[in-house]
């Protein structure tokens, strides 16, 4: 309902901040729409020939608004709570937003209103209420938003990275290619983290309501029932786990099992107990590339803990930079992060782990996993990271913790991509060198 | 209209400025009657849905403790279990509120307390010369942050342990619903009628 005008306006609003002239396609846009109004067309084009220096503010935007719905009667709009129309789909935008848009009317009537006139002795209250009318959505689930609500129910875009490190996982094993346990192994690995995200919005509807960052989850909306989402997370669970165990093999199955658990029953509560809880997370965040390997080679080998180590570390700078920020909405929320009861100890251990990332890179030749190019290439990456990580143990600000915390967005996936291309190649078994192993017979 | 707003103002003049605690569970109006004026959950919301709607109605996010309060919509032939569950999920509703209103009121209240006593340790006035409020530093307000956290332990332990215990029933209850509707509607029966597999003469 709210989408074209509050566009339309962010365009407009948009042009003015940017180069103080009014966009000559928003300008045809406004005038077609105020051509009725031939008064409010021409204030509208004198303002807009003003030099650069004199900006078409807000005001002069809500008084050209209220000119021209003043002028047209058809175009007044009182909004009744129609309903039958009443959008329940909600829309993507943050609440602030929303209610930001509701002081404007619209500026073409909505379809199948009936417009009574404007009435400017509405009395405050009344009005207070009308606006609140609008706000209350019935819940009624259309089957079309499904598929978004979903996705941010199971936080598509996280399981995509954790789907991309199981894949990591398998593409780093010692073992021939075989596309079909590697698509069922992220099929498995997708179903199973989308579970466990939907359980984990299930738990936190109340604490995820109170917090900026996460209240416009599907759950704090509304948008479905909790019985949905369990619904939905049992869905997704049982024929996931069931894939990896039956499809790829059991160890798989049991390791997506146990992330499960970990995630869901370890993690989500020890978030509002004790600052234990950024290990257990990050155990959970290593699970997935061990998952990855074991689904190729079907044993938990030193290459698959290795991986698994490089996500663990790496889940520390990148926890703790997005955690500083965040220090007020967790202290008003009761949750225990390591930012905000023991703020030292937080620094110290992004330091400590982002350096042993260094560490671990060295181990790849060691270990067989890459060649001895590895941590030479990785070295820059690695560096970088840690010296943002000193910086920020060292300042400790908002914004040095922000670096770190963008940094660790894009040092995992070249990480992952350097092993990839510096995995250790295995040489077929018919062009090994020929050094004879039983004595020839001749001798 | 003209008695809609005329009880939507009794209303709100009679709202208290800080709805701590909610002394009514909201039952609100059934499908098929004429709207009743429910005086139940006036204190947080005037807001009534058509009579004809069939489905509960969400709302925005409370000011003080922002949740988004529900109103249930009542079937014509409520079962005691739907009734059950819906008082569940009222209480429920209503617990959350009062806790979380409680918790960001103190925490407002305690913080503007901080920035005040520090304020003045410090010898400076609340309002700088620009006649903006000062704000601590970062590492300065962490120390209250860290602080409430402590003092709040216990409270917020119990306050999880009785959210995922209301959680479970709540969900529980759900699905027990849904399977007897479900169980009915595939049995043929219908609603409020004599109990037993058959339709009414």
């Amino acid at each position: 309902m709210y989408k074209t005008p509050c566009s339309r306006l962010t365009g407009v609003w948009k042009c003015l901040s940017r180069d103080g002239l009014v966009g000559v396609g928003v300008q045809q846009k406004l005038i077609a729409n105020v051509a009725r109004s031939h008064m409010s067309a021409r204030r509208l084009i004198q303002l807009c020939r003003r030099d650069q220096a004199e900006w078409m503010t807000f005001q002069h935007l809500c008084f050209l608004k209220r000119q021209y719905v003043k002028s047209s009667s058809v175009l007044c709009q009182r909004a009744r709570p129609k309903q039958e129309h009443v959008a329940s789909v909600l829309d993507d935008r943050d609440d602030s937003v929303v209610r930001q848009v509701q002081q404007i009317p619209a500026l073409k009537p909505e379809p199948g209103t009936v417009a009574p006139p404007c009435d400017p002795t509405e009395p405050e209250a009344a009005r207070a209420a009308r606006l609140e009318a609008r706000q209350w959505k019935e819940l009624k689930v259309e089957y079309s938003d499904l598929p978004g609500i979903y996705a941010r129910l199971s936080k598509l875009k996280l399981t995509a990275l954790v789907v991309t490190t199981a894949a990591a996982g398998y593409a780093m094993a010692p073992v021939p290619f075989d596309p079909v346990t590697f698509l069922m192994a992220s099929v498995g690995t997708c179903l199973s983290s989308c579970t466990a995200n939907s359980i984990n919005q299930y738990f936190e509807v109340p604490f995820d309501s109170n917090m900026n960052r996460t209240k416009n989850r599907p759950l704090v909306r509304g948008q479905i029932s909790p019985l949905h989402a369990v619904s939905f997370a049992l869905a997704c669970g049982i024929p996931g786990v069931t894939l990896l165990t039956l499809g790829v093999n059991p160890l798989t199955g049991f390791l997506g099992a146990l992330n499960i658990f970990l995630y869901t029953c370890c993690y989500t509560p020890l978030k509002r107990l004790s600052i234990t809880n950024t290990w257990v997370g990050a155990v959970v965040g290593a699970i997935p590339p061990v998952m990855g390997w074991t689904a190729a080679t079907g044993s938990l080998d030193p290459g698959a803990l290795l991986l698994g180590g490089f996500l663990f570390s790496w889940q520390f700078p990148h926890f703790n930079a997005l955690s500083w920020n965040l220090r007020e909405d967790y202290s008003r929320g009761g949750y225990r992060m390591m930012s905000v009861t023991h703020p030292g100890l937080c620094k110290r251990v992004a330091l400590r782990h982002s350096v042993g990332l260094i560490g671990l890179s060295a181990l790849g030749p060691v270990l067989d996993v890459t060649t001895w190019t590895f941590p030479l290439v990785s070295l820059p990456i690695n560096l970088y990271i840690s010296y943002l990580a000193f910086r920020f143990y060292r300042y400790g600000d908002r914004q040095n913790a922000r670096k770190l915390f963008f940094c660790s967005l894009w040092h995992l996936p070249m990480l992952l991509l350097l092993a990839l291309t510096c995995k250790k190649s295995r040489v077929p078994q018919d062009e090994a060198p020929v050094a004879p192993s039983t004595p020839s017979p001749a001798l | 209209m003209n008695v809609k707003t005329g009880s939507t103002l009794i209303f709100r003049s009679l709202r208290p400025c800080l709805s701590l605690r909610s002394s009514c569970r909201g039952h609100q109006q059934s499908a098929s009657q004429a709207p009743k004026h429910p005086a139940k959950r006036a204190e947080r919301t005037e807001f009534r849905p058509a009579a004809t709607s069939k489905y509960d109605w969400i709302g925005p996010p409370d000011r003080l403790s922002n949740l988004r309060p529900i109103i249930y919509h009542i079937p014509e032939h409520e079962t005691p279990q739907e009734r059950k569950l819906r008082h569940l999920r009222q209480e429920t509703e209503d617990w959350n509120h009062e806790f979380w209103a409680n918790q960001n009121f103190t925490f407002s209240k305690e913080k503007e307390e901080y920035v005040r006593s520090q304020l003045s340790a410090k010898g400076l006035s609340e309002r700088d010369d620009d006649g903006r409020k000062r704000t601590l530093s970062i590492e300065e307000m962490a120390v209250f942050y860290k602080h409430f956290l402590d003092k709040n332990i216990a409270r917020h332990a119990n306050y999880n342990r009785e959210w995922y215990r209301r959680n479970f029933t709540i969900t529980l209850l759900m699905a027990r619903v849904a399977l007897d509707n479900t169980w009915r509607t595939l049995t043929g029966q219908t609603r409020g009628t004599a109990r037993g597999k058959g339709k009414t003469t």
